[in-house]
Parts: C-alpha cells; sequence; structure tokens
C-alpha cells in the first residue's frame, strides 16, 4: 500500500511537471502543426536562467518570472525571424528547430559549463511531512500548485476571453480563422512566446526538483512529445490527462518494469498515434 | 545516362577504388567514416526524396542492425555472413512492423508517429541493460574477416569492404529509383491522389519503399557497428535520426548524389570542426538553420539553379 501511495504522490507530480512542459507544446502544435524539437531546450534555459536568478537575488518567484520571461522573448525571436516563412514546411521546420535545440545546448553549456545543480527552493518548500505512510515533500505539492494554477489560468484565458477564442479558432482551422478577420499570424507568433514561456516555467519549477544539467533539453524532450500526443494535439484537457497518465505511468514503470520503462511510456503512444492519430481528445 | 555523366561516374569511382592507399590514416576513416553514412542518407532519401516521406525515426534501422552485429559478435563469435544477413532481416522486420504502424499517416502526422516509433526503439536500447548494457553500450566487436582467411581488420580492407557495401547499395538505389516501381514512388511524391486514381496500391507502394529503406539503414548500421566497434543508443536516438535527415536536405533529396554529398560534408565538418573547436555544437546547429535559409533545396538543387 505504502508503495502504491508513495509511487502514486511521485507519479502525480512528476505528472505536474509535465504539464507545464506538455501543454506549450500542444497549444504550439495545435495552432501551427509544427513539431518544435527546440522545446525542450526552453525547458533547459528556464532552468537555468532560474538558477542564475535565484544565486544573484536569492528571490524564487522572481526566479520563476525572469525564467520564464526571457525564454518567451527568446521564442518569440525563433518565430519571427526563423519559423513564420517556414509555414506549413514541416521538414524545414523540423531541422530548424533542431538547429536551435543544438544552439541552445551548446550555449547553455558555454554559459552554465558542464556541471549539474539544483536551484535552492525557500527553505519553508525544503520541508517534508509523514503523512500515514507516505512521506510527502512540499516541494511536489508546489509543483501539483502550480501546475493546477496554471492550468485554471490557461483555461479561463482560452475559454473566456477573445484572444482565447482567436487561439481555438485557430486551432480549429486557421485558413477560416484567417478569412473571418483574425491576425493569425499574431495569434501564431503570441502562442509561440507562451508555449515558451510554460516550458521554461516548467524548467525553473523542474530545477529545484530534478535538477538542471546539460542534456536535461534532449531528456525531457521525448516527455513533452509523449504528453501532447497521448492527450491529444491542441487540446487542454488532453494535455491534463496526458500529463497525469505519462506521469503515473513513467513513475510506475520504471519501478516494475525498469528494463521496459521507456517501451512503456512510447509504444502506447505510437499505438494512439496510429489509431487516432490526433490523440486521445484531439478533434481531428 | 549522358556521356558527360557516365565519365564523371567513372572517374569517381576510379577515384573511390584507386586513392585510398595513398592517403594518410585519419582521411582514410574519414573516408569510411563518409561512405558508410552516404548508404544511411541515402537509404532515407528513398523515403524522403523519392517518396515524399519524412521519418524522423529512421535511426531505428540502422541502430537495430548496428545491436544485433555487437550483441551476435561479442556473445557469439557469430561469422560475419551470419551477422549481416541478421542483421539486415533485422531491420528489415522492424521496418515491416513500423510500416504498418506509420505509413497510413500523412505529413506532420508521419514526422510524429515515425518520431514516436523511433523512441520506442531508443528506448529499449536505453533501457534493457541486460540485453543492451544500456547507456554504457557494447564495446569490442571485432572487424570482421572471412572464412577463406581475408580479414577486414586493418582499415584499409575495411574501407574496401565499406566500398563495396557502398556501390552494392548505390547500385541497387540506382535500379530501384529507375525501375517502374521508383516511377511509380515519385508519382506518389508528386500526387498521391491521381497515382490512386490510376489504380495504383499506393499503400503497398509506400510499404515496400519504407522496407527497402530500413534495409538499406540496417546495411549501414551494420557497417558501422563494425566500424566504430562499439555500440550505444546514442545510434538510435532522434538527434541521429535528424542529422541523417540534415544530410539528405543539404546534399538534395530526390537524387543520389545529394545524400552522398550531405553525409561528405557533414562527416567531414564534424570531425574536422570538433579538433579545431569546443563550440562545433553550435556551429552545426548554425549549419542546420543555414541550410534551410540559404541552400533550401540542396546542394545538388543549388547547382542545377545555377546551370
Amino acid at each position: 500500500m505504502e508503495f502504491w501511495l508513495t509511487q502514486a504522490f511521485n507519479g502525480i507530480s512528476y505528472g505536474a511537471m509535465l504539464f507545464l512542459l506538455g501543454s506549450g507544446l500542444s497549444l504550439v502544435f495545435g495552432v501551427m502543426r509544427i513539431v518544435n524539437l527546440a522545446h525542450g531546450s526552453y525547458f533547459l534555459l528556464g532552468g537555468y536562467v532560474g538558477l542564475t536568478t535565484v544565486s544573484r537575488t536569492k528571490s524564487f518567484p522572481l526566479a520563476l518570472l525572469s525564467g520564464a520571461l526571457s525564454v518567451a522573448l527568446i521564442g518569440l525571436g525563433m518565430e519571427r525571424l526563423f519559423l513564420r516563412r517556414l509555414s506549413r514546411q514541416s521538414l524545414p521546420q523540423v531541422l530548424m528547430t533542431m538547429g536551435f535545440a543544438l544552439v541552445f545546448q551548446d550555449l547553455g553549456l558555454l554559459v552554465w559549463g558542464g556541471d549539474p545543480y539544483t536551484l535552492a527552493v525557500p527553505a519553508f518548500l525544503a520541508q517534508s511531512v509523514q503523512a500515514g505512510p507516505v512521506f510527502v515533500q512540499f516541494y511536489r505539492l508546489f509543483i501539483i500548485a502550480v501546475a493546477f494554477a496554471v492550468g485554471i489560468v490557461l483555461w479561463v484565458f482560452l475559454e473566456r476571453t477573445r484572444a482565447g477564442a482567436s487561439i481555438r479558432a485557430t486551432v480549429d482551422d486557421a485558413e477560416m480563422a484567417q478569412g473571418v478577420g483574425i491576425n493569425v499570424p499574431l495569434v501564431s507568433a503570441g502562442v509561440f512566446a507562451l508555449g515558451a514561456f510554460l516550458a521554461a516555467l516548467g524548467g525553473v519549477v523542474g530545477a529545484g526538483f530534478i535538477g538542471v544539467y546539460p542534456g536535461l533539453d534532449f531528456e525531457v524532450l521525448p516527455y513533452a512529445f509523449v504528453v501532447v500526443i497521448v492527450g491529444g494535439l491542441g487540446s487542454l484537457p488532453g494535455v491534463v490527462v496526458g500529463s497525469l497518465l505519462v506521469g503515473l505511468l513513467d513513475n510506475f514503470g520504471k519501478a516494475l518494469f525498469p528494463e521496459l520503462s521507456y517501451f512503456t511510456l512510447f509504444a502506447p503512444m505510437a499505438l494512439i498515434l496510429a489509431l487516432k492519430p490526433t490523440g486521445l481528445f484531439g478533434k481531428r | 545516362m549522358t556521356w558527360r555523366r557516365a565519365i564523371a561516374l567513372a572517374a569517381c569511382a576510379a577515384l573511390l577504388v584507386g586513392a585510398p592507399p595513398f592517403l594518410p590514416p585519419y582521411a582514410l576513416t574519414l573516408l569510411t567514416q563518409i561512405l558508410i553514412y552516404a548508404i544511411f542518407a541515402m537509404s532515407l532519401d528513398l523515403l524522403l526524396g523519392y517518396t515524399g516521406l519524412a521519418s524522423l525515426g529512421h535511426a531505428a534501422y540502422f541502430g537495430i542492425a548496428a545491436y544485433v552485429v555487437a550483441i551476435m559478435t561479442t556473445q557469439h563469435q557469430a561469422s560475419f555472413w551470419a551477422c549481416l544477413g541478421a542483421a539486415l532481416l533485422a531491420a528489415c522486420a522492424a521496418a515491416a512492423v513500423f510500416g504498418l504502424v506509420a505509413i497510413r499517416a500523412t505529413g506532420v502526422y508521419f514526422l510524429m508517429i515515425t518520431l514516436a516509433l523511433g523512441m520506442v526503439t531508443w528506448g529499449l536500447a536505453f533501457r534493457w541493460v541486460s540485453l543492451t548494457m544500456g547507456d554504457n553500450g557494447i564495446s569490442g566487436i571485432a572487424r570482421p574477416s572471412l572464412s577463406s582467411g581475408l580479414s577486414f581488420a586493418r582499415p584499409l580492407p575495411f574501407h574496401y569492404l565499406s566500398l563495396v557495401a557502398f556501390l552494392i547499395a548505390f547500385g541497387l538505389l540506382s535500379l530501384i529509383v529507375r525501375s517502374p516501381f521508383g516511377l511509380s514512388l515519385q508519382g506518389i511524391r508528386e500526387t498521391e491522389r491521381r497515382m490512386r486514381a490510376l489504380g495504383y496500391d499506393v499503400w503497398l507502394h509506400k510499404y515496400v519503399a519504407f522496407i527497402l529503406s530500413g534495409a538499406f539503414a540496417g546495411l549501414a548500421g551494420a557497417m558501422w557497428a563494425y566500424y566504430d566497434g562499439f555500440v550505444s543508443p546514442v545510434e538510435i536516438h532522434l538527434v541521429t535520426s535528424v542529422e541523417t535527415l540534415l544530410m539528405v536536405a543539404l546534399g538534395g533529396p530526390g537524387t543520389l548524389v545529394g545524400p552522398v554529398l550531405g553525409a561528405g560534408v557533414i562527416v567531414l565538418f564534424k570531425n574536422l570542426l570538433s579538433i579545431y573547436t569546443k563550440r562545433w555544437l553550435l556551429i552545426l546547429g548554425l549549419v542546420y538553420i543555414g541550410v534551410i535559409v540559404l541552400a533550401p533545396k540542396g546542394i545538388v538543387g543549388a547547382v542545377r539553379g545555377a546551370r
């Protein structure tokens, strides 16, 4: 019982971090149909910027903000200057984003070196309590809370605001959206920046949890894709379900069948893609 | 084939056969690497350039074949022909299974599904430690020797073995893309709907191309395992798949010479650059971006455009 509860708690909190990582990728894919291989790099860069901010200012909230915002600007620049001209050309887009992923990887190495770091989290989050059979780390609860808050804000934004409606319309049919007067290029740029913002926020949060180190970018990238594909491309409820499923599957997989743990994660993704290419919750 | 083309090909072949004994050791190993990667890039081009299917998981077949060679030579001391046969069979089998899953999808969904299948394979190599030694990889793969006593252990004989593999792959692929089957593939690339209306079994054409492509990737993977003497999950990683896409895109998709050129440029670039600078990854990243911005049709396309 203790094993199941602990693994479930760990899985859910890991899933919460994956939600931050995956929600941005899902939105970007939904609007632009782009396979962004640099999405893991946003997570990594966010973690690094957060790390530097904490070591300079000792402020954790500031780290969250600076990491997410600076990487959002990077994403905005990438979209406006490079990806825009490749609209709907999937292969050049993939190669372009791979190029950026390599550049970011090397810049990360250049600036922050090759050592692994863990972000120092505020003292009250570093505590843990024994709740019945489960050892509860406050920081894991905090991640769940952040993901929950971000999820609510995103949902309200997408469902209740005009900008959100424009995004949803573009996800459904970009051509029609353009036709009825929605500024699709503006929506694309905004969503791309938002996607980078969310991934980087996940990176700062993750830096206090799994740490930040070279290679993290390509380590989390597959998870982002699994979450998005399982849940459905461009669907927020899909990402919630996808990230929880993947978080749990990953934790139980690693604990129960360590040799097949990636297989138990990626094989369902391939199967879902084959049977329902738009994911469990995707519309088309 | 025009005369000029024939002469150029003959000159290339003569150079490839005649030059290696006179090359310094480092240049020879680079040339061997180029030949092996050229096979790999050509195999991908059969899908990407001729059939119009961009695979993001092509390293799977390369890696599977490499692992088969690694496991069979280090644990079972199997002969060269047994290893090669098993490696090709394994790559074909994997492509046959993955093809069933992937072929239905088109465009960006094909990218995603091949990405997923590549990750499945990579995940197995990474985690199935009892079989693959996980992240440590399998080392100590001996270069092959034939029962007749012919050994390919030294760099020069091994280079000629790679050259033979390359020439066979180039020859067979040339025949395939010029055959009625190959022309149908190019028809599917241009307008799938019309080919379907003309009564072609589009799915079957794509499926066969997918398996053939996997088989040639397997040939490259088997040669790579022998060349490097070491196999690790890196061989199957997404980065390897994308790098091969870059080779094809850089050289010129839809030609066989293009991927060879692309493989040559990228292999030379990576090896030489890493001698002179620690920042080669950054520069490689800029190459990716530069190729897309400056030469969207690849080297061959740029040359043809200049004429």
